[in-house]
């Protein structure tokens, strides 16, 4: 299965990666060499298999709805790029 | 052309529980930015998710709540976008298989009946943050307190024909998630939050029109308003031989207008898959009837048994029910002794209305039910007239002591010993011969409107307290002695 | 006692020299740290180091073992992979998106080794975001192989299997999520236990492939793998994904006795593919195992040449997931002067991301994408389903699977990197075992040339105990695991 690099662009935005024109060939050259590594999956028939996302036949534990946070605020925002009053900052967003 | 209106509803319901659904955070309100909002929440490397157990036992009451068939191995999947308000750049969802799969809730319209509407599922997810655009000048700030509550999110088919059957919905769910103390439903305040998908289509087709979504519409009334507007817009397009463009929309509510929503325009491909930090929910029969045992009586079944059991007629009923510390107090009123009807005319009418004038809950009452049943009680025995009964009720709301002790107090006693009445129909007849002569000289019809003067006379002399049924009878017989 | 012959004990032996007071913790700590700066500049394999505050714990575990107050690990120096999070301590994950990431919380397995009293000297170099096998790709340098420093020393737990090959601790921990333990341990000449998937908590690790990611010990011998492993394990019930299964005494349970253990061979490792050298030294092993009364039965796992197309959507596909939340906003790298949310986004990502992870996080969005759903990840995980069925059946009849940990020795650096499938296939014999959730490890299995190669052994779920003794009992009758680099000779 070949891709285009228009593909690739797609994905790209979706994953909010930017690639540049001049290395645009490149990414989706190697990009459709893993591609075709994952094409061997097309040989196999699994019509009947049933998904496996967990290797084990493991349930959800249910934890007790009791509140154990505490404000961490400070502890928490140390590494944050850009904060003010108590928020993180991003580039004014309009809606 | 009129085109028919195909709409369904997806209604986002924060889940009252106190901790967060996959985290121990706080989901109080009000709290300072980000105060709470842990490592889970923030979306921090490394942080794993873990499922509140109230979250899921607040799903499935909701799923018997509408008879609906709870899904016994539902799956958590991630929704993948990105948004500063999503801390993971996914949200924890339930696309393949939703904990609570279909099933129809009973909506009572207005005139009392009930229009089936087609829940197709409810399933969990979590709640993104809050983005805060007017507080500085060039950024956006983003707080997470909001991040991680539990969201219950109800999608119905594509039933409903028209706003009213909307609305009439959502103030049906509101009661039924009350009811089940799975939230507070509060549109205002966030708690529930309403999208509606629209089509237009030729009145007698199958087929459905393109749809657009009107997002987070938040009160009842901008959902009518929404709905109205976006059909005007849908209408003209169509009437012009245009196209509907599928996507997204906001309603303004200053201009009644929905808009395009500008960020939205970026089609999102989600990418649903398993959610491989959590594992599948298997939810067995022994549990189902475990939640089952706890429900409450729900609004259907109170409905119901109101109209049965006391006789009140539908339209009485469909006003007690919904709020239920309301429908509470209405039988405390008539087990203290009141009469259902009284009772419900009551509490629909002044009680209600004072509770409104003066901007409380039912909970904060001056009025208890048994003041109330005393009250209704004292009108029914004749010892009260019912316009002599507002003032007592106004003594009630202002503590002044029970229904006995204020009748007592101001003396409004009604006064209905015949020989005190008599007394006071022949001097109202001795005082006014000119309109004794007119009311001798009138017709039947006449006569009856005439009447009132006296009455009125009687009532004015008597403060009030004159039973009236008692006076008009002594006086149609006295002035026809005159005769 | 010369430093080298205490920095080429084991933890065993280490342990009970601390209990007789032969040798202190401090003194210990010091050998390996200064061992650390001899040799770091060359190797690269440690990216932080926190050298006051090992000493402050060794003081601490000094007192400790004074008044006989000593936890299976007190005293021990350990360097930790760095992707494990440590409160106060920086934690990059070899990459430029987390440089200046310091975690206000501890990784479950950090706590759990502190609290046996084990010594954190600091955190090791990796490939970025544990995508890698040679440690080429993090940000902060490549590592590079004790043994030759023109060679990888594997990957993505490169930075701890080079610590540890070359004496700067007597214990190191890695994570493995398609080879990352076992084929560096086997490039370095160490041993490296993989755990069953939901024995060890994942909780505060960076998260690559969550279905995948498991954490495990690296060491010596396979009896300290057994002490360290017991450490590390356990239910947590801040991670939904670990198992509710009690964790053995893996040291109290190691013994050396394979009379009638049923070792595996599946034809599809031991195949044309198979380098020539690589099998002559795994067949070596065998035979040792052989002749101590194990029996060697050929078996079918018929689906083998499926894993890696397996792996390579659903790990991407896990992963590109989890590496969303890397957008700036948090915590982590942001660009200069964003112009607006999308340009945070795109530059952060592109500027904070090496080549590798972004191919990947690029397959991952693919595989998952509209219209790819069902032909790449949902049958992925179909695939993987048969995948695990192929070892079940295996395990009918064999008490445990044997085959090489990597195709070969470790290469030059840049040899792979011309095209990344290349590099992918260095984990071919170890993928599956991730994917099926199942134990593996690498022992030693001698020199090709003068370069380690190693012995993969793969255990039935939860069964970690029979694989360790299976090395114990190989690291009994051979010295393979005792072979060191000269790194004497290096100019540091």
């Amino acid at each position: 299965m070949s891709v285009s690099p228009q593909d690739v662009e797609k994905v790209a935005l979706l994953a909010r990666l930017a690639i540049s024109e001049s290395d645009l060939p490149e990414v989706t050259e190697r990009f459709g060499r893993v591609l075709g590594l994952v094409d061997e999956l097309n040989t196999i028939d699994t019509e009947t298999v049933v998904p496996m996302s967990n290797p084990h036949d493991m349930h959800q534990r249910l934890r007790p709805d009791t509140v154990t946070g505490r404000n961490d605020r400070e502890n928490l925002m140390a590494s944050a790029p850009a904060q003010e009053q108590g928020y993180f900052l991003v580039p004014k967003v309009i809606d | 052309m009129s085109w028919e209106t195909v709409m369904g509803l997806e209604v986002h319901l924060q889940l009252a529980t106190q901790s967060k659904i996959f985290s121990g955070s706080a989901t109080a309100f009000g709290a300072a930015p980000n105060e709470q909002a842990d490592a889970v929440d923030l979306g921090m490397p490394g942080m794993l998710p873990v499922l509140n157990e109230e979250a899921v036992r607040y799903a499935v009451k909701f799923g018997l709540g509408i008879g609906a068939r709870i899904g016994e191995r539902s799956v958590f999947d991630r929704k993948n976008y990105f948004y500063p308000d999503l801390p993971k750049g996914y949200q924890v969802s339930q696309f393949f298989a939703p904990i609570v799969c279909e099933g129809v809730f009973e909506v009572p319209l207005e005139d009392g009946s009930l229009f089936p509407i087609r829940i197709t599922r409810a399933h969990l997810e979590e709640d993104a943050g809050k983005s805060v655009h007017d507080a500085f000048s060039r950024e956006t700030g983003i707080d997470l307190n909001r991040a991680g509550t539990p969201l219950l999110e109800i999608v119905t088919e594509p039933d409903f024909r028209s706003a009213e059957q909307a609305v009439a919905y959502l103030k049906a769910l509101h009661s039924l998630v009350t009811y089940l103390g799975i939230s507070d439903g509060n549109m205002a305040e966030g708690s529930m939050r309403c999208d509606i998908n629209i089509s237009l289509r030729e009145k007698g087709s199958d087929a459905l029109g393109t749809r657009t979504e009107i997002k987070n519409v938040n009160s009842f009334r901008f959902v009518e308003r929404a709905i109205h507007s976006e059909y005007e817009r849908q209408a003209d397009i169509l009437d012009g031989g245009g196209s509907i463009i599928q996507e997204t929309r906001l309603y303004d509510a200053e201009q009644n207008v929905t808009r395009s929503m500008r960020s939205k325009e970026v089609a999102n491909d989600y990418r649903y898959f398993p959610e491989p930090d959590l594992l599948p929910i298997v939810i067995d029969a022994e549990y189902i009837e475990a939640v089952r045992a706890t429900l409450p009586e729900l609004p259907g079944a109170k409905r119901a048994r109101f109209t049965a059991d006391y006789g009140l007629n539908d339209y009485d009923a469909a006003l007690l029910v919904p709020h239920h510390a309301l429908a509470d107090y209405f039988e405390a009123v008539v087990a203290a002794g009141g009469a259902a009807k009284p009772a419900a005319n009551w509490i629909l009418g002044d009680f209600t209305a004072a509770l409104n004038r003066n901007e409380i809950d039912i909970t904060a009452s001056p009025i208890s039910a048994a003041q109330l049943a005393g009250l209704i009680a004292r009108i029914e025995d004749g010892t009260l007239s019912s316009k002599l009964a507002k003032q007592v009720f106004d003594g009630l709301w202002a503590g002044e002591g029970d229904a006995d002790q204020i009748i007592e107090a101001r003396g409004l006693k009604q006064v209905s010993d015949t020989g005190a009445l008599e007394s006071m129909v022949e001097a109202v007849i001795a005082d006014n011969p000119d309109q004794v002569s007119q009311y001798l000289a009138a017709d039947e019809a006449k006569q009856k409107k005439l009447s009132g003067f006296f009455v009125g006379q009687i009532m004015k002399a008597s403060k009030g307290q004159a039973n009236p049924q008692m006076v008009n009878e002594l006086l149609l017989k006295k002035l026809k002695d005159q005769s | 006692m010369t430093d080298n012959a205490l920095l080429s004990g084991s933890v065993s032996s280490l342990r009970q020299q601390l209990r007789d007071r032969a040798v202190s913790s401090e003194e210990l700590t010091r050998a390996c740290l200064e061992r650390i700066e001899a040799y770091n500049g060359a190797l690269n394999a440690v990216i932080t180091l926190c050298s006051e505050q090992a000493l402050d714990s060794a003081r601490e575990a000094d007192k400790a073992i004074a008044k006989g107050d000593i936890a299976s690990l007190t005293g021990i120096p350990l360097l930790h992979k760095d992707i494990f999070c440590t409160n106060g301590v920086r934690t990059t994950c070899g990459s430029r998106m987390l440089e200046q990431f310091v975690p206000a919380y501890d990784a479950t397995v950090v706590t759990k080794m502190r609290a046996e009293g084990a010594v954190m000297l600091g955190k090791c170099n990796m490939d970025e975001f544990a995508m890698g096998s040679s440690n080429e790709t993090s940000f902060f340098g490549a590592v590079r192989n004790p043994w030759d420093l023109n060679c990888v020393p594997g990957g993505s737990s490169g930075g701890s299997a080079a610590a540890l090959a070359a004496g700067m601790a007597p214990l190191v921990t890695g994570t493995d999520t398609g080879g990352s333990i076992r084929q560096p341990a086997s490039l370095c000449g160490v041993t490296g236990l993989k755990p069953t998937y939901g024995r060890v908590s994942r909780l505060g690790i960076i998260a690559f492939a969550s279905s995948l990611d498991q954490a495990g010990p690296m060491a010596r011998t396979a009896e300290d793998c057994a002490i360290a492993l017991t450490a590390m394990s356990g239910i947590d019930a801040g991670d939904s994904t670990s198992a509710d299964i009690p964790v053995p005494d893996f040291h109290a349970g190691l013994h050396h006795d394979v009379q009638g253990l049923r070792i595996g061979l599946p034809r599809e490792y031991f195949n044309e593919d198979l380098d020539p050298d690589v099998r002559e030294r795994v067949i070596a092993a065998l035979s040792v195992l052989e002749q101590a009364g194990a029996t060697l039965v050929d078996i079918e796992l018929p689906h083998s040449h499926y894993a890696i197309a397996t792996y390579y959507v659903i790990a991407p596909a896990e992963a590109s997931a989890n590496l969303a939340r890397y957008d700036g906003v948090r915590f982590g790298y942001r660009c200069e002067e964003p112009i607006d949310l999308e340009d945070l986004y795109l530059r952060s990502r592109s500027e904070g991301f090496g080549e590798e992870v972004q191919r990947r996080i690029l397959v991952g969005t693919y595989a998952l994408s509209a219209g790819f759903y069902d032909a790449y990840f949902n049958k992925a995980q179909q695939v993987r389903r048969v995948i695990t069925e192929d070892f079940t059946r295996a395990f009918e009849s064999v008490d445990v699977i044997a085959g090489p940990s990597a195709p070969g020795v470790a290469f030059q650096f840049g040899a792979k990197q011309q095209d990344p499938v290349a590099m992918y296939m260095e984990d071919i014999y170890t993928l599956a075992v991730n994917l099926a959730g199942l134990p593996g490890l690498s022992t030693p299995a001698g020199l090709i040339n003068g370069m380690p190669v190693g012995l993969q052994l793969i255990g039935k779920p939860f069964d970690e105990q029979t694989i360790l003794n299976a090395a114990h009992r190989l690291q009994s009758d051979t010295d393979w695991h005792m072979a060191r680099p000269q790194l004497e000779t290096v100019t540091p």
